[in-house]
Order: structure tokens, then C-alpha cells, then sequence
């Protein structure tokens, strides 16, 4: 799947890095007591040092240490067991201390690799270039008033993870899996919500463009700020696009910083390199380099959840799942642990079917999440199970399902309220059968000159006498008997 | 009832706990003399309410036997310590109007110990100088007279307004902060003793950034006891200052009186340059006497990268310095200068809030740690700066202590020509090296020159040892039956 732009004059890849924020999950800010929680009164959840007071002193929030080093581990990342903190200097009117805590050259998790599920089953390694620590800025609030801007502190100094992939992503479907992909993890790891839409994580998309064969990596424009996954791809699709025209109309693609705008669907310049800040990095002489021994990682491994790799090898090889069905269970941790308790004691691809098809189908259609889901996991197991053991046929199945979804109640009340078990007994399908040749000789005949296909229709025939209760395998395998006998 | 302000705070002390007089007659005492020497502009903030309410609360203490350690002792605090309630400049325009909803760590602890606020004391402009001439609240004139000439002479700087109120007798003891020499060279350029801790002692929470990685705040005070007795309050591990240290605070009042006696005193050849002021060196050379005679033994030291400190210093504090006023932006609090744009704003404001000493530190800062120049200048200065401190900690596997002079002139007039900023850095030539090192370090009054100044010894210890800092000092100081001002009326 290869994505190849078709140009005047060749052919051309597009070569893309992410550089994703996300918010760490931590009721406290990185370096401030202040409450990181989103959504209150502009301006209630500063502290002193969150607005840069003279002499105010950040102090390291340790769970966010341990959250970054939970996503290092996450992405199989090596942990730096030493990095520093680094002050970027720029001035702006929402960043009260004249530059932001992050890390520079030292960050706290290096390499990791993070796995790519391709939509044909197979996977692709993506580099993890980095992962660091920073605090966030506030917010400048610019339509509330004809000649002010309004400052909102809120967000300042909340813990961000700046997690850089290498530039090795080749197509906008690419970067668009990579970010569901780490999203998907950080859920697992519980370090970030991976709301985009609430600002939790933002995306900066690295783009540029080559000719198909070469290995050289071209002048790249840095694209800020996107917030939701389709305008990630979109915005990327539309950077190539321009690269590609612009070096095949003999100009020079300029290393700058731009902006996306989904209403246009474009990307327009926002700096030029000529233009960007020296944000003049230097170790944060407020803060002493941050250092942990061994026991400190291993006590997080310890604590790790099966991720979702892990998981989607072990559902293909336990419940045999092919990797589409795995990687789509897999995806959201909450699905996963839904479908692995609606599975048990049942055929996995039964399961998988049923949640897949069905349940996500309903879950769909409502718009609400499978925590919400109105039938249980436990109670859609049921279901399976009375499938499986031949109490009801799939399609009497299918009517308890929708019951169930409407009232909330378990297979067996609904069976039994309804009186819906499938008819197994041989006697009672005989009767029925008996019945439908003598009513319709013709058809019995034509059957036994040839037309096999009117099979369907007796089946038809004994379901509709039996208010569909018969087992569709058993009353196939009788008539068959009777007709041919 | 007289002179009540010429007494230490250790006697002041015993004789507040026997009643002798009360907390709120000793303070008035002091708020009167600083009414009488205004003109020395020592204060930039006088908080008379203040310290005779919180006189008052000393004397209920007293009264009931529940008193702290410095119970009653009106102390002034510089400018540069943010005090709940009470307006905090740091000597800036830019900061002019700042009232602070919160208390420094290190005056909380004082006021926790029952001492008194006089006022906020006058400094160079966010410590940045050696003269306190950078104040944008005007110059402070040292009590002290020359012989020779009859104009005003500076006290010295930083913590400039701490070192004359103190020798004036308008305090008992003051705060001050050393970045480079700031308590130091004013306790020696104004006669008093003046301790800049290891750095990490005291917290740095509240106190107005200069330099983070160098800024340590101390006591100013008369005597040696007197600068123990603050000092151990001052200290101690503050959870809300990453860089404060956690450690136990010794009790180095009662290490005084132990002496030197086979204690081994450093004399680093690097701290007598050719030219050396000839009255500094003889100043020198009585103190080594004095340390023999107390039978300690010298040993000559080399520490080699001595000629590097100041410039690698006026990388460092000026890098660190650049980047910690960048909240003066006007956006918060401070003054303004409104502006068509945010940018014009910024500008308008920095341009107007700041003097020129600032403005050339932080446009040196901001240079230095420019892309192209880090790693010629800032990171070079932090390998250097690395090199000294492993002088310092050679020499220590030889040496208890080292004695030097604190400065290399006494006091200079306050209308001396100004025109030359590197001279004026060069005041600080012998108390950088320690303060890049993080060592502490102490000037105490040594002697008067021949135009009757006074000139200071500094002493300097391993990390964490200011106990034989303070028993070298105070032999020092009993040698030297220095000739402190007489209490004026």
C-alpha cells in the first residue's frame, strides 16, 4: 500500500515525523501542587509559581516522572535513568516564567519502537526518536474583547510528553494508524487520555517529499497544532502535494513553521526558519538533574498491563484470530476486556463475530462508548453460549440480541418469557415436514427431477410453521432425508 | 535606656529574656535612629506598623516564656526577600508597586523566631552590582567617613542597605543574598561580618532570582555569635526549593570559642596579584599572623583556575540572569508601559522597568547562550567553572580553611567615576570563586586602611562546614578588636 504521488515528473514519497504532546494523566501540575483537572473557571487552577511570581521555585511532581517512564516502557523505549531539565526561552503572554521547563539533550526515555497494524493483517516498526517531559502553557483567549486578549493560566505548567517518532512514516494512512496506534497505548498505560478534541493530544506533523528510490531526506515544514486525526492525514496529504508542485515547478521548498486550516484545507506559513525563535536552552539551574536507579523502573514494569501487541498475539494465537479480527478487538483496552469476557467458555470467532458485527454495530449507531453498552459483557457470553448449545438459532439469537439491547435484561429471562427455544426435537420437525411435502407435492417433485435449490425455500416452509423455532441444521439434514428418500 | 541599638543581638537577647527592657522599646529605639539616618537611604520600604506590632506580639512571647530564637531582635530584610503584604522591589522599577501574597521561606523562619521587621533594606538593582549605586531607588551612602575626603562612600553591593544599616546601628542584624560577593563585600567595605552559606543551606523560595545556581541568602551582623545565632535560623532543608539541601542544621553557635588551635589555614598565592592595594595585603598578612599566634599552622595552597572565576562568573549570573528576569514582562504585575502590540508592550516596559547595569547583564545572558555562541561561552564557563570547584576541593584535602582578603580596596566614593563596568566587577574578584564553587564563605571586619576604612578577611571552608568557618572567624575577630562605629545620636 504503498503511497506514491504521481508528478509531472516522476514519481515522489512523502517522508513525515510526529512530534505528539500528550497531556500526562496527574492530578497535579509538573511542577506546582495546582490541580491539572480540565474544564474549570479561567484562572482557578494557578498556583504562584503557574504565573511566574518573583521567586517561585518548581518542584517535580513524581508521579509524572513515573507516568513518562510508564510510556517509555510502553513503547519499549530505553529509560534514561539521568535527564535534565532545560528552561526554552521565548517570550509570549501566556507563558508567565519566560520560558518553559522542558528537556533538551537529555531527555527521560530514549529509542523505542512503536508497531504499526497494517489494514492487510501485516505490521510496520515505526522509531520512537525521543520522549520528554514539559510543562504546558496557558492560554490566550483573543475574540473576547475588541482590543485585549485574555490570558487563561489554567493549563500552565500541566505535564506534557513531547513523544517524537522517527521520519519514517510514508503516507498520511501511515501517520493516521501511528496516532491511533499510540494513542491505543497510552489509553493501556493509563499515562493520557488521548483526547484530542479536549487539547490532551496535539500533533505537529514533520513533512517532506522525495523522488521515489531516494534516500535523502529533503527541506521539511513543520506543521503545528493539528487536533484531530482525519485533519493530521488531510493536513499532510495537502503538505506533500504542495512539496511535490513546488520542487517540480523548479522552486525550493523553505524550512518553516505552518499552520493548518481545516476549513480551507491548507497549510499556510506561519514563520520561516530566519524567523524562528533561539529559544537559548540551558539546564534549569532550579532544578537538579533528575536521576533513578533500577528498582524505580522495575517497580513500574511491575505494574504494566498486557499491551495491545501483546494482547492481539496472544488472541491470534489462543482464540485464533486472524490479525485484522485481533487488531481491531485490540484497539481499545475496554474492547478487548469486553470481548475476552463475552468469549469465554465459547467459539472465539463466534465471539468476535458477535462483537464486532453486532455489538459494535449497536454501539455504533447509538454513539456511545462500550462502557455504556446496555448489554453486558456477561450477558452477551450467555448469548453465545445458548448459540453455541443450540438452544437458539442465530437468527432467534439475533431477535434476543435486540431485545436485550432495548431492555437491558439477560438471554435466559428473555428466552424464557418468549418461550423462544430453538425445536431440536426430531419428532416435531418430522410432523412439520410431513406436512409441507403433502401440502406441496409439485414442489416435491420438481426437487426430485433436479431443482435442489427449492431446499431453501422447505426450509423456509418448516421455520415459518415452527414460528422459527426449529434448528435450522436439523431440519435441513431431515428433509434432505425425506425428499431424497 | 541609651544605646540600646549598640547592643548584639546575643546580649540584646539575654537581656530582652531578663526583662531588662521590652521588644517593642528596643525596636522603637531602632525605628528612631532610622528616622535619624535617612538620609543614608539604607531603607527603600520602612515598615514602622509592622515591627512595632510584631514588638508587641515578642513581648507577649516573652512575657509568657514561649519565645523563639530571636525573640524581639528588629532585623532589616533586603529588598530582594518577597514579604506577605509589604511591597517588594528588588530594587527595580520594573517590580515598584509589587506587593507579594507571600513570605520568603528564610523571613518566614525569622519571623517564626520571634524577630522583628524593620523595613525593607536597599539594594543594586536585582543584586546586580557591587556598590549599590544600580538601585533604581538611589545610591546608599555608608556610614563610614575617610579621613581624606568628606564625601559619601558607597557600602558596597549588593546587599548594600544591609551592610549600612547594620554598621550604622538601624539594625541589629540583616538579611542579605551573595551571587558573587553580594554579603561579602559590603560587610567588608562597611565593617561588619557577613556569611554567605554553602549554597543550598538556606532556601531560595521567595527570594527574587538572580542567578539560581549561585544565589544563597546569609546573615549581616556585628558580630560573629550574632551572624550564628541568624544563620541557624536562616537554614535548614526547604521541600519547596529543589536545590535546598537535606540537611541537619548544626547549632554553630556552639562551635564558637573552640579556636583554630591545630587547624590548618589555607593562603592561596593566587589571591595576592601583583598590584595588590598594599594596606590589603599588610591586612593579609596580620590575619595570617593572628591564625599562627592562635596556633593554627599555614599552608601555603595553590588554587589555579582562580583567574578564571570572574569571567566564567559574568557568563554564568549574567545566562542565568537573562533567563530569570524574562517575567518581567508586565503581562502580571509590576509596571507596565502599554504598547501597540504585545511585542511594543514587552519592550516599552523592559526598556522603561530595568536600569542599565541590568540591561547589560541580560543582554550579555542573552547572548551567551545564543545558538553559535552556547558552547564557546556557556558551556566552556560551566567546565571552567566545574575546574574551580575541584581546586577548591584539592586544596581542602590539605587545608581546614582558607584566609584571603574579601575585597581588593575598601570603600570607593559614590560619585567616583562610574564609566567602566569591568572595573567595577573586579570588586568581586576574590569572592566569585567560592560562590561558583558553592563553598561557603564569611568577611569579617579586620582592620581600618590608613584613610580609616574598613577592610575585611574572608574565610573560606569545605561544603557544609560552616562550624570551622565560624570558629576561624571568630578568632579573627577577637584578634582584631576591630573599631566599629560609635552610635551617633
Amino acid at each position: 500500500m504503498s503511497y506514491i504521488i504521481k508528478g509531472d515528473t516522476g514519481e515522489w514519497e512523502v517522508v513525515i515525523g510526529l512530534e505528539v504532546h500528550a497531556q500526562v494523566i496527574s492530578k497535579a501540575k509538573l511542577f506546582s501542587g495546582a490541580s491539572a483537572d480540565f474544564g474549570a473557571e479561567p484562572n482557578m487552577q494557578v498556583s504562584f509559581i503557574d504565573a511566574g511570581m518573583p521567586g517561585m521555585l518548581p518542584v517535580i511532581n513524581a508521579h509524572c516522572v513515573q507516568q513518562a517512564v510508564r510510556t517509555g516502557l510502553g513503547l519499549k523505549a530505553k529509560i534514561n535513568k539521568r535527564s535534565i531539565f532545560a528552561r526554552k526561552n521565548y517570550f509570549y503572554a501566556d507563558m508567565p516564567q519566560g520560558y518553559q521547563i522542558s528537556q533538551y539533550d537529555m531527555p527521560i526515555v530514549g529509542e523505542g519502537i512503536l508497531v504499526l497494524d497494517m489494514p492487510d493483517g501485516s505490521t510496520r516498526s515505526i522509531g520512537i526518536e525521543r520522549l520528554h517531559l514539559e510543562q504546558d502553557a496557558g492560554k490566550s483567549v483573543h475574540d473576547m474583547h475588541a482590543t485585549k486578549s485574555f490570558i487563561d493560566l489554567n493549563r500552565s505548567g500541566v505535564a506534557l510528553m513531547e513523544i517524537v517518532s522517527k521520519p519514517d512514516l510514508r503516507s498520511p494512512e501511515e501517520a493516521g494508524l501511528y496516532l491511533k496506534k499510540l494513542r491505543s497505548i497510552l489509553r493501556y498505560l493509563g499515562t493520557c487520555d488521548g483526547n484530542m478534541e479536549e487539547g490532551s493530544m496535539r500533533c505537529d506533523a514533520n513533512v517532506s517529499v522525495r523522488p521515489v528510490g531516494s534516500t535523502e531526506l529533503r527541506t521539511r515544514c513543520e506543521i503545528k497544532n493539528v487536533n484531530s486525526v482525519r485533519f493530521v492525514m488531510q493536513a499532510i496529504e495537502h503538505e506533500a502535494m504542495r512539496h511535490v508542485d513546488v520542487w517540480e515547478s523548479g522552486g525550493k521548498i523553505d524550512q518553516e513553521t505552518r499552520l493548518y486550516d481545516s476549513n480551507k484545507n491548507e497549510t499556510r506559513a506561519m514563520r520561516s526558519k530566519e524567523m524562528a525563535h533561539d529559544y537559548r536552552y540551558f539546564p534549569d539551574p532550579d532544578l537538579l538533574p533528575l536521576e533513578f536507579d533500577d528498582a524505580f523502573i522495575a517497580g513500574i514494569t511491575s505494574t504494566l498491563p498486557e499491551l495491545p501487541d501483546d494482547k492481539k498475539a496472544r488472541f491470534m494465537k489462543d482464540h485464533g484470530l486472524s490479525a485484522y479480527d485481533a487488531g481491531v478487538l485490540v484497539a481499545e483496552q475496554e474492547n478487548a476486556l469486553y470481548f475476552e469476557e463475552a468469549a469465554q467458555g465459547v467459539d472465539a470467532k463466534l465471539a468476535n463475530n458477535w462483537v464486532s458485527t453486532n455489538l459494535f454495530g449497536l454501539l455504533n449507531a447509538r454513539g456511545i462508548p462500550i462502557t455504556e453498552s446496555p448489554i453486558s459483557a456477561k450477558n452477551l457470553g450467555r448469548l453465545l453460549q445458548l448459540i453455541s448449545d443450540n438452544t437458539l438459532s442465530s437468527r432467534m439469537a439475533k431477535d434476543v440480541f435486540e431485545t436485550m439491547a432495548e431492555t437491558g435484561k439477560d438471554a435466559d429471562a428473555i428466552v424464557a418469557e418468549q418461550g423462544l427455544k430453538q425445536i431440536t426435537d426430531t419428532g416435531a420437525i418430522d410432523t412439520a415436514i410431513d406436512q409441507i411435502m403433502a401440502e406441496n407435492a409439485d414442489k416435491v417433485e420438481q426437487y426430485r427431477s433436479g431443482k435442489v435449490q427449492l431446499m431453501g425455500w422447505f426450509v423456509g416452509q418448516v421455520m415459518k410453521a415452527t414460528q422459527g423455532k426449529a434448528n435450522p441444521g436439523v431440519c435441513s439434514e431431515l428433509l434432505k432425508k425425506k425428499l431424497e428418500s | 535606656m541609651t544605646n540600646l541599638t549598640a547592643l548584639t543581638i546575643a546580649t540584646a537577647r539575654d537581656k530582652l529574656a531578663k526583662k531588662e527592657f521590652t521588644a517593642v522599646e528596643l525596636t522603637q529605639a531602632h525605628l528612631a535612629a532610622m528616622d535619624r539616618h535617612k538620609h543614608l537611604n539604607a531603607f527603600i520600604a520602612m515598615t514602622p506598623d509592622v515591627a512595632v506590632a510584631r514588638a508587641k506580639e515578642s513581648d507577649a512571647r516573652l512575657a509568657s516564656g514561649k519565645s523563639g530564637a530571636l525573640e524581639g531582635i528588629p532585623l532589616g530584610i533586603k529588598d530582594l526577600f518577597c514579604t506577605e503584604g509589604v511591597q517588594t522591589t528588588a530594587g527595580s522599577h520594573i517590580l515598584e508597586g509589587f506587593v507579594p501574597p507571600y513570605e520568603s521561606t528564610v523571613t518566614q523562619k525569622l519571623r517564626d523566631a520571634g524577630s522583628v521587621m524593620l523595613g525593607k533594606l536597599n539594594l543594586d538593582e536585582f543584586a546586580m552590582g557591587s556598590s549599590n549605586l544600580t538601585s533604581f531607588f538611589g545610591a546608599v551612602k555608608s556610614p563610614w567617613k575617610a579621613k581624606t575626603r568628606s564625601d559619601d562612600l558607597v557600602p558596597g553591593g549588593s546587599s548594600g542597605g544591609s551592610a549600612a544599616a547594620v554598621s550604622g546601628y538601624l539594625a541589629m542584624g540583616a538579611t542579605g543574598t551573595d551571587t558573587g560577593g553580594s554579603i561579602r563585600q559590603p560587610a567588608s567595605f562597611c565593617g561588619i561580618v557577613g556569611v554567605k552559606p554553602t549554597y543550598g543551606r538556606c532556601s531560595r523560595w521567595g527570594v527574587v532570582a538572580f542567578a539560581s545556581s549561585l544565589d544563597q541568602p546569609g546573615p549581616m551582623t556585628r558580630t560573629v555569635r550574632d551572624a550564628a545565632i541568624m544563620l541557624k535560623v536562616m537554614c535548614g532543608h526547604d521541600p519547596k526549593d529543589s536545590t535546598s539541601a537535606p540537611m541537619a542544621v548544626p547549632d554553630f553557635e556552639a562551635v564558637l570559642g573552640q579556636g583554630v588551635k591545630g587547624l590548618r589555614i589555607g593562603i592561596p598565592k593566587e589571591y595576592r596579584p601583583d598590584g595588590l592595594n598594599t594596606e590589603v595585603a599588610a591586612l593579609w598578612d596580620c590575619g595570617i599572623q593572628w591564625m599562627k599566634d592562635a596556633g593554627a599552622t599555614i599552608v601555603d595552597i595553590s588554587l589555579p583556575h582562580t583567574k578564571t572565576a570572574l569571567p566564567t562568573y559574568y557568563i554564568v549570573a549574567p545566562a542565568e540572569a537573562s533567563s530569570n528576569l524574562a517575567r518581567y514582562d508586565g503581562v502580571r504585575f509590576g509596571q507596565r508601559v502599554e504598547g501597540k502590540s504585545l511585542d511594543e508592550m514587552y519592550s516599552k516596559t523592559r526598556a522603561a522597568g530595568f536600569g542599565t547595569e541590568v540591561k547589560r547583564r541580560i543582554l550579555i545572558g542573552t547572548y551567551v547562550l545564543s545558538a553559535g555562541y552556547y558552547d564557546a561561552y556557556y558551556l566552556k564557563a560551566q567546565k571552567v567553572r566545574a575546574l574551580i570547584a575541584r581546586d577548591f576541593t584539592e586544596a581542602f584535602e590539605k587545608v581546614d580553611a582558607i584566609l584571603t582578603p574579601t575585597a581588593p580596596t575598601p570603600a570607593f566614593g559614590v560619585n567616583d567615576p562610574q564609566d567602566d563596568p569591568v572595573a567595577m566587577y573586579l570588586n568581586d574578584v576574590f569572592t566569585v570563586p567560592a560562590s561558583l564553587a558553592g563553598i561557603p564563605g564569611a568577611s569579617v571586619p579586620a582592620g581600618l586602611n590608613s584613610d580609616g576604612l574598613p577592610l575585611g578577611l574572608q574565610v573560606l571552608t569545605k561544603r557544609w562546614d560552616e562550624e570551622t568557618m565560624f570558629r576561624v572567624c571568630q578568632v579573627l575577630e577577637d584578634a582584631a578588636q576591630f573599631p566599629f562605629l560609635k552610635v551617633t545620636p
